[in-house]
């Protein structure tokens, strides 16, 4: 195993890699800017409820904090495998893999069975303009947690069959910039939506 | 065939142990208030939005690992160019949408 500060790498490599961190970085701000239009149409809609039920009636504090905890356990976690890649221990940055992917995951099956609920309830998208809004911004969200989600898995098989490399390397950074930038999303859902629904 | 080009990655356990202390008060708080209700509804409205923001800078700074000495300055830009973007497009929708409701109301 060798560490990656040990490991040579020419000018125009390194170059590359941060020509791709910038691309990538462009399409997070481009993505925000996504998540800011569903955030405005959110606030718009909120208060249409169309007779049915209101936030107050279809949110849970504890779920919402249970998916909270698990998305920032996942983002320290997440941090954890990057401290390992930058040491060079490939055990260590796959342990923390999974255990990053399990808390995703377990975040994901909150949300699913919140959703899957609310629409037992009759509470779905097509019920009010309230809800219609609800489920594309949290919907949107979850969606993308679910293909980092994918991109762990993927990452980990990197890992596990090409070893730390530096395009291994590169690709688990600009995978971290993804999970974190989730993790921001995630804390205006729950300060914007949940608990204002809840107040 | 293994490529043995490293890239300097240099990631600390300290600053993701600090962001997640301070993530985790700036949570607390807020889900609290709402539990507990003991702040007044405007109160906790504008506590929630304070630390929601206070939140967002923590992750930045210690998780993205975004500050004004490292962070390429184009990174930067997009940033500030996004911020402006999501200002004019949040803040114009609710200032139109809501002044429109005021007026259907009168």
């Amino acid at each position: 195993m060798t560490s990656v500060a040990d490991m040579t790498v020419s000018p125009r490599d390194v170059e590359r890699y941060e020509e791709k961190d910038f691309g990538f970085w462009l399409y997070l701000m481009s993505d925000a800017v996504i998540f800011a239009c569903l955030f405005a149409t959110y606030l718009v809609m909120v208060g249409n409820a169309a007779g049915g039920p209101t936030p107050k009636d279809v949110f849970e504090l504890d779920r919402a904090a249970a998916e909270t905890a698990l998305l920032l356990l996942s983002s320290a976690t997440f941090g954890i495998a990057a401290v390992a890649l930058s040491a060079g221990e490939r055990g260590k940055v796959l342990l923390w893999l999974a255990v990053t992917f399990l808390l995703g995951a377990g975040f994901i099956y909150l949300e699913i069975d919140e959703f899957a609920g609310m629409i037992a309830e009759g509470a779905g998208p097509q019920r009010s303009g309230f809800l219609s809004a609800f489920f594309t911004l949290v919907g949107t969200h979850g969606l993308h947690v679910t293909v980092g989600l994918c991109w762990i898995l993927v990452m980990m098989g990197q890992v596990y069959f090409k070893g730390i490399t530096a395009p291994v390397a590169s690709r688990l950074m600009r995978l971290g910039l993804f999970w974190h930038f989730l993790d921001i999303i995630w804390v205006l859902i729950f300060s914007v939506v949940y608990l204002p629904g809840l107040l | 065939m293994e490529v043995k080009s490293g890239i300097p990655i240099e990631r600390t356990l300290k600053p993701y142990l600090i962001g997640l202390a301070l993530a985790v008060v700036l949570t607390a708080i807020p889900f609290g208030l709402v539990a507990t209700g003991a702040l007044p509804r405007q109160a906790t409205l504008i506590i929630i939005a304070v630390f929601a923001v206070a939140q967002i800078i923590v992750h930045l700074t210690f998780f993205l690992h975004i500050d004004f000495k490292t962070t390429p300055r184009e990174n930067l830009v997009a940033l500030a160019f996004a911020l402006v973007l999501i200002f004019i497009m949040v803040g114009g929708s609710l200032w139109i949408m809501f002044d429109l409701y005021h007026r259907m109301m009168v």
